[in-house]
């Protein structure tokens, strides 16, 4: 067209720190990232072991808060494919937890009406063969819920997905002969590996506390291999057409029905793998308490969830990662803490206000970073790779480094 | 036959009737607006044709197939594409990544081919190649336009429905529009235009209905009922 628009100049290419980062690892060759890769997680790994000075919680044992995180982190995984990927608003995500955990109680309590481990599952192999089943529940959990729910958009489906997180709990909690009832559940099988003379009972179990390899070291250990796992499941999901579909919901669900995208066919896809991934990390938790209570499974879990979802970057599967790091860690980091940096602190307080002080910074972050501390960016969740070698060499002709890139076809 | 046939087409927003049983053709390689003051039913109408709205009454034939029971995603693979009204660009979405969306249903069954359609998009549209790895959301409002009608011919449409283009923008992108409409037409897609600006829409069209409260009031060639007295006072503002 020779009629000129608009006289705009190109506008200047300006990369944040992250930006830089994220262009700097991706252009890395595919070796070098997975070596990285490899060694970040070993060093992640050793943090139990290593027990860093300040970094260790004084309150509680650290590795137990690791373990902890890793549920978490799982949970915020598969949570930011529902809210984070798809723009669906998930306010009972605590339900899927609870549900993953259940099924775990269920099948092996020995208070369960449900018991199997009595007759022909036994206590040792219990917990392994409940996890597949817990997660196979949540998924169709996720379907019964996602079926009819899913035809709501925004705040409506917000609320009912808050009620079934709710429902979930009441449920657990009243129907006593189905579900054990208020007393909960105790005795729930866990993996039993690695028995020994001080171990008896293998190195799952709760008993294990000698250091520096308790049971929580092992806990946390077995939920990073499910982390990276449930990775790169979803990573290849988020690279695949699913992934785009999910973006183009999330960014403009008409546009994306008229651009063909079966968006309720997706949208219970994001759903169900939110879903299941929610119950793995229930199954985890079931395991390692050896008791589930209806209590545990309040609504105020599904709004940390999402805390940890927001803090961290929607969209961002590193990310919310780091983000549900920060939740499950912070409080626990100054609980029993008396002084730190030489500055006496009553860290128990602290600890228990832990509800206002995430209040507080989501409220700050909403206001100077509402996009989450680690954001993700769209074109580069969609099209990964290419993307950041393209946007690296505009990035470079710009700043003069290279002479610009005249390629005149696209891609 | 024609390519779309609307019969006695109803649809209506609870009790209230939006469009009020029209009846339109659009046959194969022709340019067709529908013309009316807001509220008159027009993007119902369209709304209506891409399956996003169901009907209450009256069909949609498409290619001599009756699809008023068909998902508006499932539409878009039998060939009617929409452009959808405020243009409904991914602001997220790079300007590139906006244009493969319009091929996510229809795949290309090469690459070469692909590369051939988007080519010619971004022929059609040089602001795009330029603003190619810039965010849909940091467009202006014509560069949206563009990016919207650009993603549905990445479809190839057979249909295409186009509605309102001129909607928010300065004179001169509204003329640059249209003869981009005209040049899609002009290369044989059929397409469906729902405009407000009857004189450029009129006298680019084949032929025109015009629509008031819902109902079809006036058919005919484009050019003629550019010179229709009872048109130019409606909507033209000429006494």
């Amino acid at each position: 067209m020779s009629t000129e628009m608009t006289t705009t100049a190109p506008a200047p290419v300006h990369l944040g720190v992250g930006d830089r980062v994220r262009l700097w690892w991706d252009a890395l060759p595919r070796q070098t990232q997975w070596v990285a890769g490899v060694v970040g997680v070993l060093l992640v790994a050793l943090l139990p072991v290593l027990r860093p000075p300040v970094l260790t919680t004084v309150g509680t044992d650290f590795a137990g808060v690791l373990a902890q995180f890793g549920m978490y982190a799982l949970l915020a995984i598969g949570l930011n494919v529902v809210v984070g990927q798809t723009g669906l608003l998930d306010l009972g995500y605590v339900g899927f937890y609870a549900i993953g955990a259940y099924t775990v109680g269920l099948m092996t309590s020995p208070s369960s009406p449900w018991n199997l481990t009595d007759d022909w599952l036994s206590r040792e192999w219990g917990w392994l063969f409940a996890v597949p089943v817990a997660v196979a529940i949540t998924a169709l959990s996720g379907l019964l819920l996602g079926s009819p729910t899913l035809r709501l958009r925004g705040d409506y489906l917000a609320i009912v997905t808050l009620g079934f997180g709710e429902i979930v709990r009441l449920l657990a909690d009243n129907l006593s002969t189905v579900t054990g009832g208020g007393r909960g559940l105790n005795q729930i099988a866990y993996p039993v590996v690695g028995q020994s003379a001080e171990r008896p009972n293998g190195i799952f179990s709760a008993g294990n506390t000698g250091l520096p390899l308790n049971s929580g070291t092992w806990w946390f250990w077995l939920s990073l291999v499910l982390i990276v796992l449930v990775l790169v499941v979803v990573g290849n999901l988020e690279r695949s057409r699913v992934g785009r579909a999910w973006v183009a919901i999330r960014e403009d669900e008409d546009a994306a029905e008229i651009m063909g995208v079966p968006t309720f066919k997706f949208k219970l896809w994001a759903f169900l793998i939110g879903a299941s991934i929610g119950g793995l990390s229930g199954a985890l938790y079931a395991g390692q308490v050896q008791f589930v209570v209806p209590t545990t499974f309040n609504v105020i879990n599904s709004m940390l969830f999402l805390c940890a979802v927001v803090l961290g970057g929607q969209g961002n599967k590193l990310g919310v990662i780091l983000g549900a790091f920060a939740i499950v860690y912070l409080p626990n980091f100054f609980l029993g803490r008396t002084e730190l940096f030489g500055i006496p602190i009553d860290g128990n307080e602290i600890a228990n206000y832990r509800y206002l002080f995430f209040g507080l910074a989501l409220m700050i972050l909403m206001i100077f970073r509402p996009q989450g501390l680690f954001p993700a960016r769209q074109k580069l969740l969609t099209y990964g790779r290419e993307v950041y070698v393209i946007a690296r060499r505009a990035a470079a002709a710009a700043t003069g480094r290279r002479t610009p890139d005249t390629t005149g076809g696209a891609r | 036959m024609p390519l779309l046939e609307l019969k006695d087409l109803t649809v209506s927003y609870g009790r209230i009737e939006a469009v009020r049983g029209i009846s339109l053709t659009v046959d194969e390689g022709e340019l067709v607006t529908l013309i009316g003051a807001n509220g008159a039913g027009k993007t119902t109408t369209m709304r209506a044709i891409s399956g996003v709205r169901p009907l209450a009454r009256g069909s949609v034939h498409f290619d001599g197939k009756d699809i008023a029971r068909v998902k508006a995603h499932e539409r878009v693979l039998q060939g009617i594409v929409q452009a959808p009204e405020g243009r409904g660009v991914f602001p997220g979405m790079t300007v590139l990544e906006n244009l493969e969306m319009g091929c996510y249903a229809r795949t290309f069954p090469t690459k070469a081919a692909h590369d051939e359609v988007l080519e010619h998009v971004l022929e059609l549209f040089p602001r795009l190649r330029e603003r190619k790895d810039q965010l849909g959301g940091t467009l202006s409002g014509g560069e949206q336009q563009m990016v919207a009608i650009g993603r549905a011919l990445m479809a190839r449409p057979r249909l295409l429905l186009l509605d309102e283009p001129s909607m928010g923008l300065a004179p001169l992108v509204i003329q640059q529009i249209f003869r981009i409409i005209s040049e899609i037409n002009g290369e044989g897609t059929t397409i469906l235009l729902v405009e407000q600006n009857a004189q450029q829409a009129l006298s680019r069209s084949h032929r025109a209905y015009i629509l008031e409260t819902g109902e079809v009031v006036k058919t005919g060639p484009g050019t003629e009922l550019l010179a229709d007295p009872a048109v130019k006072q409606a909507y033209l503002g000429v006494a």
